[in-house]
C-alpha cells in the first residue's frame, strides 16, 4: 500500500550558520493513520510540517506526500492536503461563518458540500457565527481553524500543535474530534508538545532537537521502557527529591504530578523497599512507594537526560 | 500556615469586573498567603486574565476590594507594580538584547544600584549555567533557557509576589522540572508565587490551588483536599468536573 | 476536457469573486482607514484649493496715482474689477506707503507716474511701479504676476492704440488668469491616487503574512495571480469613486472645468490607479512587515514622487541624473496627461506617448509580482 507521508533523509537549516532545525528525519504515515509528533517547542515540528507541505524546501532529502513528490509536484498536494498552522490563522476582522465560507471557496467547495465532515465541530461554533474570529476564545478559534482546514474534505491533514495555549477541557474536545474524523478515512499528521496527548495517536515519533529519537504506536514506545519505575511519596516533593538523590543505585528521579518517579535499573529487585527505609531513614512520614507505569513522558525524561549523560 | 501570622500576600474580596453587559470577573474572594505556590487554574474565556490583571495594577475593578502586597488595587496601582514581578509566555525578554542587557536592563527598571546588579547578575548567570551564552542574544537561546531566564528576571528584584502566566507551555519535560525547582527556591525565600498553567500535573506541585469556572472561582484548596473533595484520583478530572459546566465557551 | 476546462474557469472566477468579497469586508471594517481614504482626497483637494494656495484673493493694494487721468482711472478700474485685489482708496504720499505695509493693512502696492497718459502716447511707453511685501516670497511673486498680467491685459485690450502698446514677451498660455487650481488639481490627483493605491496595496499581502493566513493560502488551491488580482480589484474600485470625488470638487467647488474628454480622463486615471496598485503590491510581496511596506511605500515613493512629478518643482530645471529619475515616475506620465486632457483639452493622439509608458511600466511591475511571489516561506 502506498504510504500518505514518506519523508527521507529531510534536513533543514537556516541562516548563514546553517543552524540545524531538521537532523536527517525519515517518517512513514500510513493511509488513516493519526500520526503524532511529539517534542517540546523548538524541536523542529514545524520545520518537518512545512516540508511536508512544499511550504519550505529541504535541504536534503525527499518527500512525498500521497505519492507527489513535495518540491515537484507541489501544486497537487496544495490542492489536496489540509493545513492548520502553529498559529490561528483566520482573519479575525471577518466572522466565524464569512472564514468559513471565504476558506470554502478556496478550496472550490462550499460549507455545504462537506457538511457531514465538520457538523460535529460546527454546532459547537454555530451560536458565534455572527461573531468576529478574533472576538472567540483560544478553544473555539481553534475549533474553527479546524473546520476552515477540513472544508475540503483533505486527503491528508496537517496539524501544527493544534492544542498549545489552549485549555485542557477544549484539549480533550479536539483529540475527540480528531478521533471521529479518522473515522472518515483521513490520515492526520499533528504536532504537539503535550506528552499526555500522545495516547491519542496510533502511531507517535518522539522528537528533539531536530531528531527523532524513536517510532512506534505509544503502548510499544511505554513498554520499551528498559527502567523498573516506580512512583513515590513521603512528604513534600521538594524534601521527597532531595532525600532521594542521596540514595545510590537510582538512575533517575523527578517530579510527576503527585508523586516523584523513580527509574531504577530492570535487574535491581530490591528497590521498592531499599528505596522506602531510605525515605523513613531521611525521616520522611507517610511513605508511599509503588511500581508506576512508565508513561511518554517518562521515556522523553530517559531521552533527553541520557543525552546530557 | 497560620493566617493570623502570616500576613496575606494578596487579598480579594467580591472583586468584580465588568465590560458592559459582560461580567468577566464575578465577585471573586480569595486570599493568597505570604510564600505560597498558588495555582491559578480555568478554561480559556473563565476570566483569569482579567483577575490578573486587576491584581497586577493593569486593569482598575468595577467593584469589590482588593490588595496585592498591602496596597490597593484602585488607589496604589503604582507600589503594586513596584513590588510585583510579571512574566508570561508571549512576552517575557527583548530577543534582540543579550542575556547581560536583558537582566542589566529589567533590574534597572527595578532601580537596583549599578554594582548591585553587577554582582547578582554574576551570581545569576552562574546559576542558570548561561556563562557562556552571557553574551548571546536571547533569542538564539532554547525556549527552555529563555523561560528559566525570565522567571529569575522576575524576581531578580526580589519581589513580594511574582505573577506568572503560563510559562511552561510548549517547554520539554525535563526543563519544565528545572523550571518548577526554580519556583521552589523563590517559594522558600519567602516570594509568593501566582502560577497560571494548562499542566495540570503542575497543579500539583502547587500549596494550593483554584479553579475559575465563568468568572468565578469554582473551587480552592489543596491538590490533595481537592481530589478528595471530587473523590478522584487527578487534577485532570477534578478540573473536568468543573470546566465541564462551564456555559462561557465562545467568550 | 473543454468541460472541464470551463469548469476550473468558473472555479478560478468564484475563487476571484469570494477573495474581492473578503477584501471588502476587511477595509469597510477597518473604518479608521476607510474615514483616512475618502477623507484625505477631500481635505487635500479643499487644503490646496483654498488654504495653502498661492493663488491671490482679495489681497489689499494701495495705488498711488500720481496721473489721475483717464489711463490711470480705467487701470484702477480694471485693478478693482478682479477679485484677486481690494484697492484701498487712500490718496497716501509715496512715503506713507512703506507704514502701509509695515502695519500688514496691505500687501502690495501700484505706483503710476504723474504723466502716466502723456508719456504713453508721447513715447509709446510706461514706468509704473509694482511694491510687494516679499517676506512671503511666493505670495510676492504671484501679486507681481497678476498685476503684470493685468496691466498687460489692459494695455493689450484697454483702447491703446496699436502703434504705442509695449507688450512684454511673456504670456500665460491656458491659465491666463493664472489660477492656482488648474496646477494643483492635476498634482493633487496624482498624488492622493499613488497615496491611497500604494499604501493600502503595499500592506495587504504583507498582513496575511503576518498574520499567519498566508501560509494557508499557499497552501491551497489559491494560485499568485489570483490573490494579486484579489487584493488589487476592492482598491481600484476604491481609487476610482476617489477619483471621482476629486474631479467633482474641482469642478464644482474650484470652479475649474474639464476642458478634454471625460471619458478619457477617467480611463487614463484607471490605468495610472492599475501602476500604483500594482506598484504597492509589489512592495507587499517583497517586504516581510507592514511596518516595513508602509516605510517603503511613503518614504521611498510618495516623496520622490512628489517632488519628481513636475507638479511642485519644474523637471527642466533638474540635474540630469533626477530628471532620468522623474522619468521612472509614473506620476510624472500620469500628471502630463491629466493637465492635458484638464486644461489643454488633449485627446489620445496627443498622448500616446505617455499611455504607452504608463502601460508599459503597468506590465512591467505586474511581471515583476508575478515574479517576486514566493510560493514558499524560504528567504530569497
Amino acid at each position: 500500500m502506498e504510504l500518505a507521508i514518506e519523508a527521507t533523509d529531510l534536513s533543514k537549516w537556516y541562516g548563514k550558520e546553517k543552524t540545524l532545525a531538521v537532523d536527517h528525519v525519515s517518517l512513514a504515515v500510513k493511509p488513516g493513520e493519526l500520526f503524532g509528533l511529539i517534542g517540546p517547542d523548538g524541536a523542529g515540528k514545524t520545520s518537518i510540517f512545512r516540508m511536508l507541505t512544499t511550504l519550505l524546501l529541504p535541504n536534503t532529502g525527499t518527500a512525498r506526500v500521497n505519492g507527489f513528490d513535495v518540491v515537484k509536484d507541489y501544486v497537487e498536494i496544495r490542492d489536496r492536503v489540509g493545513y492548520m498552522p502553529g498559529r490561528f490563522s483566520l482573519y479575525q476582522d471577518l466572522t466565524v461563518e464569512e472564514n468559513l465560507s471565504f476558506f470554502a471557496t478556496v478550496f472550490n467547495t462550499t460549507i455545504e458540500e462537506n457538511h457531514h465532515l465538520i457538523k460535529d465541530i460546527y454546532v459547537q461554533l454555530e451560536p458565534f457565527k455572527k461573531r468576529y474570529a478574533g472576538k472567540l476564545s483560544g478553544g473555539m478559534k481553534q475549533k474553527l481553524a479546524l473546520c476552515c482546514a477540513l472544508i475540503h474534505r483533505p486527503e491528508v491533514l496537517f496539524l501544527d500543535e493544534p492544542t498549545t495555549g489552549v485549555d485542557p477541557v477544549s484539549r480533550k474536545d479536539f483529540w475527540e474530534m480528531l478521533a471521529r474524523l479518522k473515522e472518515h478515512g483521513i490520515t492526520i499528521l499533528v504536532a504537539t508538545p503535550y506528552m499526555d496527548e500522545a495516547t491519542r495517536c496510533d502511531r507517535i515519533a518522539l522528537i528533539q532537537e531536530g531528531r527523532i529519537l524513536q517510532v512506534d504506536t505509544p503502548a510499544a514506545i511505554t513498554a520499551a521502557y528498559p527502567d523498573r519505575l516506580f512512583q513515590v511519596k513521603g512528604g513534600s516533593m521538594s524534601a521527597t527529591l532531595r532525600a532521594l538523590n542521596k540514595l545510590d543505585g537510582i538512575i533517575r528521579c523527578y517530579g510527576s504530578g503527585e508523586f516523584a518517579h523513580v527509574a531504577v535499573p530492570a535487574t535491581a529487585t530490591d528497590m521498592e523497599q531499599r528505596i522506602k527505609d531510605h525515605l523513613l531513614a531521611q525521616g520522611l512520614t507517610d511513605v508511599v512507594v509503588r511500581p508506576a507505569i512508565p508513561t511518554i513522558e517518562d521515556v522523553f525524561i530517559k531521552f533527553t537526560q541520557e543525552k546530557k549523560a | 500556615m497560620s493566617t493570623t501570622a502570616t500576613p496575606h500576600s494578596i487579598v480579594a474580596e467580591g472583586l468584580t469586573k465588568r465590560f458592559g453587559d459582560f461580567v468577566a470577573v464575578d465577585a471573586v474572594s480569595f486570599h493568597v498567603n505570604k510564600g505560597e505556590i498558588f495555582g491559578f487554574l480555568g478554561a480559556n474565556g473563565a476570566g483569569k486574565t482579567t483577575a490578573i490583571r486587576m491584581l497586577c495594577g493593569l486593569s482598575i475593578p468595577t467593584s469589590g476590594k482588593g490588595t496585592v502586597a498591602g496596597f490597593d488595587v484602585y488607589t496604589q496601582t503604582e507600589r503594586i507594580k513596584r513590588n510585583i514581578g510579571y512574566m508570561s509566555q508571549k512576552f517575557s525578554l527583548y530577543e534582540d538584547l543579550s542575556v547581560t542587557e536583558n537582566i542589566e536592563f529589567f533590574a534597572g527598571i527595578y532601580g537596583l544600584s549599578r554594582d548591585r546588579i553587577r554582582t547578582k547578575r554574576e551570581e545569576l548567570i552562574a546559576k542558570l549555567g548561561l556563562v557562556q551564552e552571557a553574551d548571546k542574544l536571547v533569542g538564539a537561546l532554547p525556549l527552555g533557557w529563555k523561560q528559566k531566564l525570565a522567571f529569575s528576571v522576575a524576581v531578580f528584584h526580589q519581589p513580594q509576589i511574582v505573577f506568572l502566566d503560563e510559562p511552561t507551555g510548549g517547554v520539554d519535560p525535563v526543563t519544565r522540572r528545572q523550571f518548577w525547582d526554580l519556583i521552589y527556591e523563590a517559594a522558600d525565600v519567602g516570594i509568593t508565587v501566582f502560577v497560571t498553567t494548562h499542566y495540570l500535573d503542575e497543579a500539583e506541585y502547587c500549596d494550593r490551588v483554584s479553579i475559575m469556572v465563568d468568572g468565578r472561582i469554582a473551587a480552592l484548596d489543596t491538590p490533595t483536599e481537592l481530589k478528595k473533595q471530587f473523590g478522584t484520583g487527578t487534577m485532570d478530572s477534578v478540573f473536568y468536573e468543573l470546566a465541564r459546566g462551564a456555559k462561557r465557551g465562545g467568550a | 476536457m473543454a468541460t472541464q476546462g470551463k469548469k476550473k474557469r468558473s472555479a478560478h472566477l468564484s475563487h476571484l469573486l469570494s477573495f474581492v468579497r473578503k477584501e471588502f469586508r476587511h477595509m469597510l471594517r477597518d473604518r479608521k482607514t476607510l474615514l483616512i481614504l475618502f477623507g484625505m482626497p477631500v481635505v487635500q483637494v479643499l487644503l490646496f484649493g483654498f488654504v495653502l494656495s498661492n493663488e491671490v484673493k482679495e489681497t489689499r493694494i494701495i495705488v498711488v496715482d500720481q496721473a489721475k487721468d483717464a489711463v490711470s482711472q480705467a487701470l484702477i478700474e480694471k485693478i478693482e474689477a478682479s477679485s484677486y485685489f481690494t484697492v484701498l482708496t487712500d490718496s497716501l504720499p509715496p512715503t506713507g506707503i512703506t507704514d502701509a505695509f509695515r502695519s500688514g493693512r496691505i500687501k502690495a502696492a501700484l505706483v503710476l507716474p504723474v504723466d502716466l497718459q502723456r508719456d504713453l502716447l508721447h513715447d509709446g511707453r510706461n514706468t509704473v511701479q509694482i511694491l510687494t511685501d516679499a517676506t512671503d516670497i511666493n505670495l510676492a511673486q504671484t501679486i507681481e504676476g497678476y498685476l503684470t498680467a493685468i496691466i498687460t491685459d489692459f494695455s493689450l485690450a484697454d483702447g491703446m492704440a496699436a502703434p504705442y502698446v509695449i507688450a512684454p514677451e511673456t504670456r500665460m498660455l491656458y491659465n491666463p488668469e493664472l489660477r492656482g487650481a488648474p496646477n494643483f488639481v492635476p498634482g493633487v490627483m496624482a498624488m492622493v491616487l499613488l497615496l491611497v493605491c500604494v499604501m493600502m496595496t503595499a500592506v495587504a499581502i504583507v498582513r496575511e503574512k503576518e498574520t499567519g493566513t498566508m501560509e494557508v493560502l499557499l497552501v491551497s488551491p489559491m494560485r499568485p495571480v489570483m490573490v494579486i488580482l484579489a487584493k488589487a480589484i476592492p482598491y481600484l474600485i476604491l481609487s476610482f469613486i476617489n477619483l471621482l470625488a476629486i474631479l467633482l470638487l474641482s469642478t464644482t467647488a474650484l470652479d475649474l472645468p474639464i476642458k478634454g474628454c471625460l471619458p478619457l480622463l477617467l480611463a487614463e486615471s484607471t490605468l495610472f490607479i492599475t501602476t500604483c496598485l500594482t506598484l504597492g503590491i509589489l512592495i507587499s510581496i517583497v517586504t516581510a512587515s507592514q511596518q516595513t511596506a508602509m516605510f517603503i511605500a511613503l518614504i521611498g515613493l510618495l516623496l520622490p514622487t512628489m517632488m519628481l512629478s513636475g507638479f511642485m518643482f519644474p523637471i527642466e530645471n533638474m540635474p540630469m541624473a533626477l530628471q532620468a529619475l522623474a522619468y521612472a515616475t509614473p506620476s510624472r506620465w500620469y500628471y502630463v496627461i491629466v493637465k492635458d486632457i484638464m486644461i489643454k483639452g488633449a485627446g489620445i493622439s496627443a498622448l500616446w506617448q505617455e499611455t504607452a509608458v504608463l502601460a508599459g511600466m503597468t506590465l512591467l511591475l505586474f511581471a515583476l509580482c508575478l515574479k517576486m511571489f514566493n510560493i514558499r516561506l524560504d528567504e530569497r
